[in-house]
Parts: C-alpha cells; sequence; structure tokens
C-alpha cells in the first residue's frame, strides 16, 4: 500500500516496511524515525548503512550478528533503537520485516 | 430478584499487550534452557521487559564450571526417537548434544556463555533461587558475574506486579 512519509509517496508493507530499498533516502528514515520517537545521529546512520549492505548481500539479520559487526555493540543498539531494535532499525533502513527469532 | 452486574474499574485500563516476561527456568537440558534463553532474547527484539529466575537444575545453566556442559536429554524424552535402552548407552548423550549445537550454530544460535553474554546486553535480567542455591550448596561466586541478585520466591513474585506481566515455567 502506499504511504506518504515525510515529503515522499512509498509503497509499504502492511507493517509499514518499506517495499523498494529504492525509494528510501535520507529524509524517508529521518521520517520514519520520528515515527519511532527516533531522533536519527551519526551513531545511528552507521547502522542503517551496514543493516542495508547486509540487505543487499542477502545476510540474513540477528542481534548477535549486529553485536559482532564491529559498527555497535549489542547494548549500543539497544540504546541506538529502544524497544526493538532489530525491528525497528530495519524499518528506518527500508529493508523487510526480520524474520529471525534471535 | 437483583442482579449484580460487574462493575468495570476505571483504573483498570489494559491494552491486553505483553509488557513483561518473568521466566522460571527449573531444568538444565540444553533445549530447555534454549528455549528460556530464545524466549527471553524475543522479547527483548519486541521491547518487551524479561527477567530470568534459575532455581533447581536450572541453576546449572548459570553456574560458571557447568554452563557450556549442559546436555540434550536421551532418556525419557520420546522426541528423541532414540529407544531408551540406547539413549542410556555411554557418548549417546554426548553425540545428540554435539549434532543439535551444529544445528544450532547454522542458524546463529550463540553457545550458552554467549548467549548469557548477549541476554544481560540486551537488558534481561538474570536471577537464582535462593533455597536451591542452599540446597545445591551453592555461592554467588559459583555463578555468573551478570547475575542480577538472589531472590526468594516471594521476592520473584513481587517483580512481576504491574499490568502486561506474564510469568512462565520451563
Amino acid at each position: 500500500m502506499e504511504k506518504t512519509i515525510g515529503n515522499k509517496t512509498v509503497n509499504v508493507s502492511e507493517d509499514g516496511y518499506l517495499i523498494d530499498l529504492n525509494e528510501w533516502d535520507k529524509d524517508v528514515a529521518t521520517a520514519i524515525a520520528q515515527e519511532e520517537g527516533i531522533t536519527l545521529a551519526d551513531d545511528h546512520w552507521k547502522v542503517i548503512e551496514y543493516l542495508q549492505n547486509q540487505h543487499k548481500n542477502d545476510v540474513p539479520l540477528t542481534i548477535r550478528s549486529v553485536g559482532k559487526s564491529g559498527v555497535v555493540d549489542i547494548k549500543g543498539f539497544y540504546a541506538l533503537f529502544p524497544e526493538g531494535p532489530l525491528k525497528k532499525a530495519s524499518r528506518i533502513s527500508g529493508i523487510p520485516k526480520p524474520v529471525s527469532c534471535i | 430478584m437483583e442482579v449484580l452486574q460487574p462493575v468495570a474499574n476505571p483504573k483498570a485500563k489494559s491494552d491486553g499487550k505483553v509488557k513483561k516476561v518473568m521466566i522460571i527456568v527449573s531444568k538444565a537440558t540444553l533445549h530447555n534452557v534454549y528455549a528460556s534463553f530464545i524466549l527471553a532474547n524475543g522479547a527483548r527484539m519486541e521491547g518487551i521487559e524479561a527477567e530470568l529466575f534459575f532455581t533447581f537444575f536450572g541453576l546449572e545453566a548459570i553456574n560458571k564450571k557447568k554452563l557450556n556442559d549442559l546436555h540434550v536429554a536421551t532418556v525419557g524424552n520420546p522426541a528423541m526417537h532414540i529407544p531408551t535402552l540406547l539413549g542410556g548407552l555411554p557418548g549417546m548423550e554426548a553425540m545428540a548434544t554435539s549434532m543439535m549445537k551444529k544445528e544450532m550454530e547454522k542458524l546463529d544460535i550463540p553457545p550458552i556463555d554467549e548467549f548469557l553474554e548477549i541476554l544481560v546486553a540486551s537488558g534481561v535480567k538474570i536471577w537464582a533461587c535462593k533455597l536451591a542455591m542452599d540446597m545445591f550448596h551453592l555461592e554467588k561466586e559459583d555463578l555468573i558475574d551478570d547475575l542480577e541478585g538472589v531472590l526468594t520466591v516471594g521476592d520473584f513474585y513481587n517483580r512481576a506486579h504491574g499490568e502486561g506481566s506474564h510469568l512462565m515455567f520451563i
């Protein structure tokens, strides 16, 4: 379905995740983050870039793999994206909802 | 005849959401411990608070000397599809355990010690049962350094107060 995020109309899933990463830009990310109550800073952008790269390489995302990425540790990940870091960070990054239980 | 209608309590506003899970870990077989860890970690990933209370044999999972030697039960576990007599043979438990660990590594499920670190970093609180510690003659020093503390059953229940709290026994 279509949704207006920031100044742009994008296609999102029922859960509000972008369908096409090509429709993502920094304004869209900032607007989604705002919905989640997060103001994006440098550390957030580093994580977003990492998640997008993993997605492009078809690597399934888990909390453990993010913790080992060298970009952020698990405690830091929870601090940057409180209450559900993997889901929130994925939504802000414009990639699909993570399906992992770990 | 007077019919009593239940009176809605205006203070009891609940959105029905799970807000906190309190998991009691009473066994130290590998699959039970993993089940509790995955439930706790999964809760945190959804923004739900999680606490683990280790009691009886469950204490082995946070015992520094034992936590990396937990085993799958091959006896008394019909889902293993191993006849009870064979399941009791030397080496069977070790073999089943090593097979399961290999499968879990493929799914990015960490070993017990690393999983505990992940849980703590994710904000899961880890508690030990006082009575069970006394029973097994365990001191706080025997348990992981990340232990939040030692509780009685009553203390644990008191931590579960509040709307949206759920208790699970594993």
